[in-house]
């Protein structure tokens, strides 16, 4: 097989598995639908992995062509196309991996579940979805891509549909992703605007010479062209990785089964405005403006969304919120052009998410589908592998040296120190902040899952035990890159991989300065000590130990005692009633508007009803004339001759007579 | 001698009288159908003043011809009229109004 030829079964072995799975999925039952869907994302993950050890090895080339024109209109080539490099391939690998065990873990989950064939028909297609939108070397393939996950993610968050809170958080989800993608539509016909093509190389080749150009949006004003293009993006971005304020989405698409919520909204597809960004940075790089919004944006996130995971009750909700503080992070570390760190931690992210959403699972499934942390506590005695690989995973979330979370996150929040935006400064804080925030609410949860009382009832203690090998295989599976994955950030970060990929211009090269005090993973660590992170995280574990473990009544107490904070943050700051209100309210409100207006008064009332009255009251005048009598009649005849005869003998003499 | 004047004179008058008679009659459909007679009558008198004065008898050719069709038109005219009568017991111009809108 030619490297070509691999390119393209990657992406369509998962979409066969898919059409199989989905359309034949009687014929071949359960087993046939699990076997083939898994099949075909084995594949592609194998081949991914091969061609990820081609590029390490050098074996292979940057590659960028297009595989099929689907039309040619007015000059504008619609097309499919793979650009695979070094980023591109490193998605393929980390995607493909973590979905192909979520597939394995799926049969254990969605085990006793009807609708099991069309699970895993969607999973497949959504592997199929991403590893487009990723593969892309078009802005056209990339918003199908972008469109397709976004509508397996409304497929799958409802996927139980006869549930009304899944039907309402999955419209939900598709309704703010439109907001976004409409963003990402305006980016991307501004971006056809300005350089006449849709293919990223002849873009990217281009926007330099446009760095300086303006664009009035609005008359009279002038505004960066390259800064209105990035922002639009980056709307777009908002909305797909849930960034404030467009993250309501997010925690209620947990409505969807857990091994969705592992896939989808911690892994893969909510990466998928981080690896747009990073794949766009020729572009942000030239818009200081764009970098810092993207920048704020990402620090309001990573540290508001951390405080709401304090406070939520629900297993998955927490791992939710966690999951929106973590992309908040890789959106500041894009926005300190610190492109690959923002890369790296979306690949440790994905792998210990996951691991950590799976772990959740499990102890769903031991706790027959009960998800309130408040009722669990102890479970460590009756789940020894998942309590260890959930510890990992906590470990590896909240930073710890030697863990894969704490090289990518590190390396963040010292690429926000060394940035030289406006704003930066605020946005160390909030990083260093939410280091406390996040080892605070992972080691809740952790501690009132696994330690302490155990608050279950009787029934369900009775029936608690580990889950089977299907489930455990994943959790273990993933366990080994959530610890191992930092070491890569030799190569990564500050080695020479995204040389060529990546365009960070000298200015905002944060990582090459970096680089320089940079000495191996180990003196990394060392180096880790002079910093606050470090010990924040640690206090952030101490205070989560003392509150929820050794001094449970001080929860209470400090509840009481902050009331008005904690209302706050139980409603989760208003987002969702701010909504409701503002843009639900006020959208019936105009709607009823233009419906009194628009439609009774104009529409029914004026045009409708209103012509077909101007109309009778017209013949009511001229049946009048038709009186019936001969004479008059003959008199408008005689009238008309009249008429005429003056016409003809009193007519304007123009040239001949 | 009489100018060619005096005779489209005439003929105008003649017109004038009988339109008026067309429309301002309110009674009968008889009156009407003599109106229109006398109509014809003043175009024949303006054929003849032309042929005469022009020196041209192929007007005073068209005047037989607008004599027959008004005699056969008249015939027609008043046979509608005894159906009319029959069917509407009535000839009163002010009656007759199924056109009506």
């Amino acid at each position: 097989m030619t490297l070509e030829q691999i390119y393209l079964a990657i992406p369509l072995a998962p979409l066969f598995g898919s059409i199989v799975a989905g359309l034949f999925g009687r014929v071949i039952g359960r087993t046939g639908a699990h076997v083939v869907a898994i099949l075909g994302v084995g594949i592609s993950c194998v081949l991914s992995l091969y061609v990820l050890q081609q590029f390490v090895t050098g074996a292979a080339e940057t590659y960028n062509a297009t595989v099929y024109t689907w039309m040619v209109s007015e000059g504008i080539h619609f097309e499919v196309g793979f650009l695979i490099d070094k980023l591109t391939v490193l998605m393929m690998s980390v995607v493909t991996f973590v979905s192909l065990m979520v597939h394995i873990y799926t049969i254990g989950y969605m085990h006793d579940d009807p609708g099991y064939q069309r699970f895993f028909s969607y999973i497949a297609l959504f592997t199929f979805s991403m590893l487009m939108l990723v593969m892309s070397n078009n802005f056209l393939q990339l918003f199908f891509g972008w469109e397709a996950v976004g509508l397996v993610s409304y497929l799958l968050i409802g996927f139980w549909h006869t549930k009304p809170t899944a039907i309402y958080a999955n419209l939900k989800a598709f309704l703010v992703n439109r907001v976004g993608d409409f963003g990402f539509l305006l980016g991307i016909a501004a971006i056809y605007m300005t350089f006449s093509s849709m293919d990223y190389a002849t873009v990217f080749a281009q926007a330099p010479e446009q760095a300086q150009a303006m664009i009035q949006v609005i008359p009279g004003t002038d505004w960066s062209l390259m800064s209105v293009i990035c922002i639009l993006l980056f709307i777009g971005a908002m909305g797909k990785s849930a960034q404030v304020p467009l993250h309501v989405w997010l925690p209620d698409s947990m409505e969807g089964p857990t091994p969705i919520s592992a896939l989808i909204h911690a892994a893969t597809m909510v990466t998928a405005g981080i690896f747009m960004v990073a794949r766009m940075s020729p572009l942000f790089e030239l818009s200081e403006t764009a970098l810092t919004v993207v920048m704020v944006i990402g620090a309001i996130t990573a540290l508001f969304m951390g405080f709401l995971g304090i406070v939520q009750n629900d297993i998955k909700r927490v791992v939710a919120y966690s999951t929106l503080s973590q992309l908040g992070y890789m959106t500041v570390a894009l926005g300190a052009s610190a492109y690959a760190a923002g890369i790296f931690h979306l690949m440790t992210h994905a792998f210990f998410k996951a691991l950590l959403f799976l772990a959740a699972g499990s102890v769903i499934i031991a706790m027959h589908h009960d998800q309130d942390i408040r009722n669990m506590g102890g479970l460590r005695k009756y789940m020894p592998i998942t309590w260890i690989t959930a510890l990992i995973g906590s470990l590896a979330l909240i930073g710890t040296p030697f863990f894969s979370g704490f090289y990518s996150k590190d390396t963040i929040i010292e690429a926000v120190h060394h940035s030289h935006l406006p704003g930066s400064g605020l946005v160390y804080a909030a990083v260093l902040a939410g280091v406390f925030v996040t080892a605070l609410y992972s080691f809740r949860m952790y501690f009132l899952v696994f330690h302490g009382q155990e608050r279950m009832d009787r029934h369900t203690r009775g029936h608690l035990r580990e889950s089977p090998w299907v489930i455990t295989i994943p959790l273990i599976m993933l366990a080994i890159p959530s610890v191992l994955s930092g070491y890569l950030i030799d190569p990564v970060v500050f080695g020479n991989w995204f040389d060529g990929v990546i365009h960070v211009s000298g200015q905002h090269d944060v990582l090459a300065e970096i680089g320089q005090h940079y000495h191996g993973p180990v003196a990394f660590v060392a180096h880790a000590f002079g910093g606050p992170a470090i010990y924040l995280a640690g206090a952030g574990v101490a205070t989560a130990w003392y509150v929820y473990l050794k001094n449970p009544q001080l929860a209470d107490t400090m509840r009481r005692r902050f009331a008005a904070i904690y209302t706050l943050l139980v409603n989760k700051y208003y987002a969702d009633d701010f909504n409701e209100v503002v843009f639900a309210g006020g959208a019936r409100g105009v709607g009823q508007l233009l419906w009194r207006i628009g439609d009774v008064a104009i529409i029914d009332g004026l045009i409708v009803n209103g012509g077909a009255r101007m109309v009778g009251w017209v013949s009511g005048m001229l049946r009048r004339i038709q009186t019936g009598y001969l004479y008059t009649y003959a008199f408008s005849m005689i009238l008309g001759l009249m008429l005429m005869i003056f016409w003809f003998v009193f007519r304007p003499m123009g040239g001949s007579a | 001698m009489i100018a060619l004047s005096d005779y489209l004179i005439l003929g105008a008058v003649l017109f004038g009288l009988s339109v008026a008679g067309i429309f301002l009659n309110r009674k009968n459909v008889i009156i009407l159908l003599m109106a229109i007679e006398l109509m014809l009558l003043s175009v024949n008198m303006n054929f003849v003043a032309f042929s005469y004065f022009l020196d041209d008898t192929a007007g005073q050719v068209f005047v037989f011809f607008i004599l027959t069709v008004a005699a056969a038109e008249a015939a027609i005219g008043l046979a509608i009229l005894v159906v009319l009568f029959r069917n509407r017991q009535t000839i009163n111009v002010q009656d007759l109004d199924t056109l009506k809108g």
